[in-house]
Parts: C-alpha cells; structure tokens; sequence
C-alpha cells in the first residue's frame, strides 16, 4: 500500500462494505456489543470501587479497637466464663509499653440515652460516646462546624456535645444555628458544641460527649467500654500479628488471664481490615479486566470469521484484482484495513452507548442509597468511564481490528489469479 | 522476439500427475496476431496460464520481451502481469461495484498512479473503445459487448506488451462477436501483439496465424 493512495484504499474498503451491508452490520453488531460491555463493565467496576472509596473515607485505617470478653480458659485458680473488665488506667499503660507501635491510646465508655429532645423535636434511643480530643482524628471525624472535645471540656466535665448533621436536622429546624443550642438527653441539658459529617456508616446516631464528663453523671466508674489505638508504623501483616500477640501478654498479666485466651479480649484491627479491602478491590479490578478482554475476544473471533466469509465469497474478485497486478501486500493491506474500520466504527459506536449507559447509571443508581437500617450506603459511586479509559479502548480496537483480519487477509493473499479465469 | 517458449512441461502434481503439456516450442514475434486453437484438455488453457504468468512451469524456458519469466516470486509476478500483459477474460471479469471507468483505471491504481491521472487515462481508453458516455455505469448496466470492450480498455491502460485473450467472444453473441475481433484487428494494426485462445474456427481464421494443440504439443502452424 502506498500512502499516495491512501484515500482511494479507503474508498475502496468503503465500496465493499456498502457492497454487502447486512454482512458488515452483522459483523458491526458483535464489535459494538463487545465495546459497550466493555464499557458497561468498566463503569460498573468503577462504580463498586467508588463506593468502597467513599464508604470508607470515614474510616481511619490505623485504628486499633479492643473490647473487653468473657475468659475461655481457666486461669491462675479462677473458672472461666469470668467477664474481663478494662479500666481507664489502660490507655496509659498500653501507651507506656508500646511507644514504637502506637501513637495514641484512649479509653472509651458509651452510655445509651432513652431520648434527646430540643423542644418538641426528639431521637429515641442515642448513643453517647465518652471522647477525648484524639477521638476527632482517631475516628475520622469530619467537622462540618464548631469544635470537638478539648482538654478544659475533658477537665471541668462540661456538658457539651459534638451531634451529627443528620441529628441536627432531625432535632433542629431547617437552617436554625445549633451551635450554642440545648439539647436534653434524658432530662440532663448539654450544649451543641460541633457538628459532624454523617458517613452513613453505623456510628451516625452517636453524640460525643467529654469522657469524663459520662463517668460522672452516669456513674460509670473507672471501668471503660473500649480501648481505642492509634497504630504506627503497623505496615505488616507480621508486624500487626506481632503487635496483638505481644499486648494480650501485657493485658493478660494486667487482668489475670490466660494470654493464650483468644475470648478475653476482642481485637479488631482495621489495618488488616484495610489491606484486605485493597487485596479485593484489585481482585474486582482484575476479574473485570479478565471478562472485559474476554468479551472483546470474542468479538474479534466473530470479525474474524465474518471475514473469512467474506474472503471466501469474493474470492474471484481477489482472483481479477491479482490478474491484474495486486501484489499480495496490496490485498493484505486491503483486507485488514477493512476489518480495522468494521471494528473501529462499531466500536465507537458501542463505545458511545456504553458511556451513554454508563452516565444512565450514574444518574439513576448514583443517587440511590441502600438502607440496611444501622447502615447506610450508596449503591453506585460514579459508575463511568473516563477519557482515558476510551482512548485505551480505541487502541485496543484497532490493534483488535488487526487481529481479527491477518488471519483472512493472509488467505486472501493466497488465492490464487488463476481463480479469475474460472466463472 | 515477444515471446520465446524452449521445451515447455508442465505437470500436475496430484494422486494421478497428469504430465499436460510435453514439450511446447513456440516463438512469437512483435506485432503478431496468433490465435491458439485446441480440444478442452488439450493443454491450451495451461499454455495461456503461462504465458499471463498465472502459473508456474516445471521445465523449459520463458522469455516475455527478453525477460525470463521462471521462478517469480508472487510480488514480482504481480508486477510484471501489471505491466506487460493486458488480459481479456471470456467473462469478462470486471469488478461489479466498480463503474467502467473504475474498472479501467484498478490496473493503474496497483501502479500507484494518482487518483485524477488514472480516472484521465481510463476516460482517454473508454474513449477509444467507443464507451466514453458509459464511464460510470456499472457493469450489470451494459450488455455483454460493452463489457468485454471495458475489459479491453482496462487490459491496454498499462500499455503491456501483449495481449491475452481467454476466448473473449465465448460469451457474446455473432453481431458483437464481429465488433470485438474488429477493435482486436484495429489493436493488432497499431502495432500490439494479440494472442487469442479460442475453440472457435471463424475467430480463429480473423487472426494471421493460428496454433494448435493437441495433447499438450503443438502441431503444425
């Protein structure tokens, strides 16, 4: 081929497929099928990954949670089936044992209300969570306005709250100021102090109040619901098992129990959560890019063959054009440059609807959210493709256009002129 | 000398060889008309798919204008049958998508001449076989002597060396039979070499000398 000729190569290619034009869109349908899967899956992979990205933005992945258990082994003369009890000295004596391994460590208590109401407006059932200034960034909270939980808060036991944005327009009226305002909790006033972002995840109905100030007014004692840890330098699988293994021994000499006894104390590590999550999200990637590929292989099988059809049946044509000159590049040439525009329209034509599905999607299911009662979540994050997901996609058509014609070209380029004397 | 064929075999290779044509010599000179005459299985057809250079031979030379045709590679061939024969088929194979000047100019488009050159040249060659007004009909839009004169055109565009004719009136009625040998006569007078294979004794006697084959030799001429 030369490049001189270029236009007439296409009008040539161009007349053929006008030539036969259920047979190209037959061939056309599969390729533009096989892209707008493509598409759709790759949108639909996004989607999923999306949402796992925004489920767990509110989420801090060094976090360390410890909750007390009842023992399963019997130790040092005492039965099992004794109820562990962690108290607020822990934090400070985790803390002192592993300086390496931990950056912060706070105890929490909860304590569960009836009711908050502010004026006629009320929530049944709240959880008040004991906090410390580290909790803000131990637990990912984002503050929408005003502030958390200081130091002077912690110290004169102030009865302060940080609420949810969700609880605030449930307790408070459209666009009315809810710093600085009252809420009763159970008959005891406490004053909004900060809003938080809601996450949709389970914690949104938890109002955070000074730890100290809950061990007062509802006589909690110096026992505590749950030890918070802040990791560091945790990047392991190793490490983190290491870790655990190594605070259960202080816990257990701490508290009296078996450090073998897996039931005294609840870790759980959202380290290893998080490098799961990742280990799955590259696995959906992957197992979609595997079924995206194999869908465009398919697709070019079915030019292929379409191709080799229509090698067959012009095989007198190839015949008269070789009669008269045509070096088998020319007709190589020919025939693969036809499969790569076959493949190239419908491609881009199945490219086109996908996104246009795609963007469907997002519309329709974007906006949708799944309620599961304690949790909240999207159903789709921004299920679409970008800009450079289609241009990888144009390459992969032509070179995928290629493919699917060498194989009928070289048989093209095989017949023979003497074909042009017979019919 | 245009054409000199040297103890010419060539055998089918197959379950049964069949040995088809034992030993052809042949010389041609420039400006000849010759036609080949012989029974189907005869070895003619063989004979003409050598001379076009569309097969290959086992034994013997070909020399086409001074070049030896023998051994060529599929590109090489190409070329050659491009530029030196001119082929009439008695089908006419013209490409049917194609429109007469379309047909006329493909040969030169395997040149890589330009578009507008070619589409000049093939109006120029329509011209000269009397179909300059049907330069872009297609050809299931003309009747059987205006195709084969198509045909004709697109075989002289390249302005060969000889001209292969494969029977080119089988298909034609007497009346257009007449015009077709007429415009060959009219080529032949200008100064081209024409070969015509043909079963036909009355085109055969329009020719000034006819060959026959029999059983893969030839016998008198």
């Amino acid at each position: 081929m030369r490049v001189s000729n270029i236009v007439d190569t296409f009008s040539e290619i161009f007349g053929s497929l006008s030539r036969n034009k259920l047979r190209s869109l037959a061939t056309g349908f599969a390729v533009a099928c096989g892209l707008f899967l493509l598409i759709i899956l790759q949108g639909t992979s996004n989607g999923i990954i999306h949402t796992f990205e925004q489920a767990s933005e509110g989420f801090a992945f060094d976090a360390i949670h410890v909750f007390p258990g009842l023992t399963s082994i019997p130790y040092n003369g005492i039965q099992d089936g004794r109820r562990i009890k962690l108290d607020d000295s822990d934090s400070e004596v985790t803390l002192r044992n592993f300086p390496n391994e931990l950056s912060a460590a706070i105890a929490q208590i909860s304590h569960t209300a009836n009711s908050a109401s502010v004026g006629k407006n009320y929530l049944n059932t709240v959880s008040l969570q004991g906090a410390e200034p580290a909790t803000q960034e131990m637990e990912a909270i984002q503050l929408l306005e005003g502030r958390f939980i200081n130091k002077i808060d912690l110290a004169e036991q102030r009865k302060v709250i940080v609420i949810s944005d969700k609880n605030r327009d449930d307790l408070f009226k459209h666009g009315e100021r809810a710093i600085n305002k009252q809420v009763r909790i159970d008959g005891i006033g406490f004053t909004v102090i900060g809003i938080y972002k809601d996450d949709g995840m389970m914690s949104s109905n938890d109002f955070y109040a000074p730890f100290t100030t809950l061990q007062t007014i509802y006589g909690k004692g110096y026992e505590i619901d749950q030890l918070l840890m802040k990791a560091k330098n945790l990047d392991t699988e190793e490490k983190n098992e290491a870790f655990e293994e190594a605070f259960r021994k202080v816990m257990a000499s701490k508290h009296d129990f078996d450090p073998e006894d897996r039931s005294a104390l609840w870790i759980w590590n959202s380290a290893s959560d998080n490098a799961d999550m990742t280990k799955a999200e590259n696995i959906l990637h992957t197992a979609f890019w595997i079924l995206g590929l194999l869908t465009l292989l398919s697709g070019v099988v079915g030019v292929s063959n379409i191709m080799l059809i229509s090698v067959k049946e012009r095989t007198h044509e190839f015949g008269i054009r070789k009669a008269i000159g045509a070096k088998p590049i020319d007709i190589i040439g020919m025939v693969v440059l036809e499969s790569i525009v076959i493949t190239t329209i419908f491609g881009y034509i199945g490219m086109v609807l996908g996104v246009i599905f795609c963007e469907y999607m997002d519309a329709y299911y974007g906006s949708q959210t799944m309620d599961m009662g304690f949790f909240q979540s999207s159903v789709f994050v921004d299920p679409t493709v970008d800009i450079s997901t289609c241009i990888q996609a144009t390459f992969v058509m032509i070179i995928a256009g290629a493919l699917a014609g060498f194989f009928p070209a070289s048989k093209a380029a095989r017949v023979k002129p003497i074909e042009a004397l017979r019919g | 000398m245009m054409i000199q064929l040297k103890g010419l075999h060539k055998t089918y290779k197959g379950a049964q060889p069949l040995h088809v044509l034992k030993g052809i010599d042949l010389n041609i000179e420039e400006g000849e008309f010759v036609a080949i005459m012989g029974a189907s299985g005869s070895g003619k057809s063989t004979l003409l798919n050598i001379l076009g250079i569309l097969d290959d031979y086992d034994e013997g030379e070909y020399t086409l204008n001074g070049t030896l045709i023998k051994n060529l590679s599929e590109t090489k061939s190409a070329d050659y049958r491009n530029r030196m024969i001119g082929f009439v088929f008695q089908s006419f194979n013209l490409i049917p998508y194609k429109d007469a000047m379309e047909n006329v100019a493909l040969p030169l488009f395997y040149q890589g001449v330009g578009r507008s050159k070619r589409n000049a040249l093939a109006m120029e060659y329509l011209d000269k076989v009397g179909l300059r007004d049907w330069a872009h009909h297609l050809p299931n839009e003309m009747s059987g002597g205006q195709k084969q004169r198509v045909a004709i055109a697109r075989a002289l565009i390249t302005q060969p060396q000889i001209i292969l004719a494969d029977e080119p009136t089988g298909a034609l009625d007497s009346k257009t039979t007449i015009e077709v040998m007429q415009l060959l006569k009219e080529l032949n007078q200008q100064g081209l070499t024409i070969i015509v294979v043909t079963h036909e004794q009355d085109v055969a006697e329009q020719t000034k000398r006819i060959i026959h084959i029999v059983d893969g030799q030839i016998v008198g001429s």
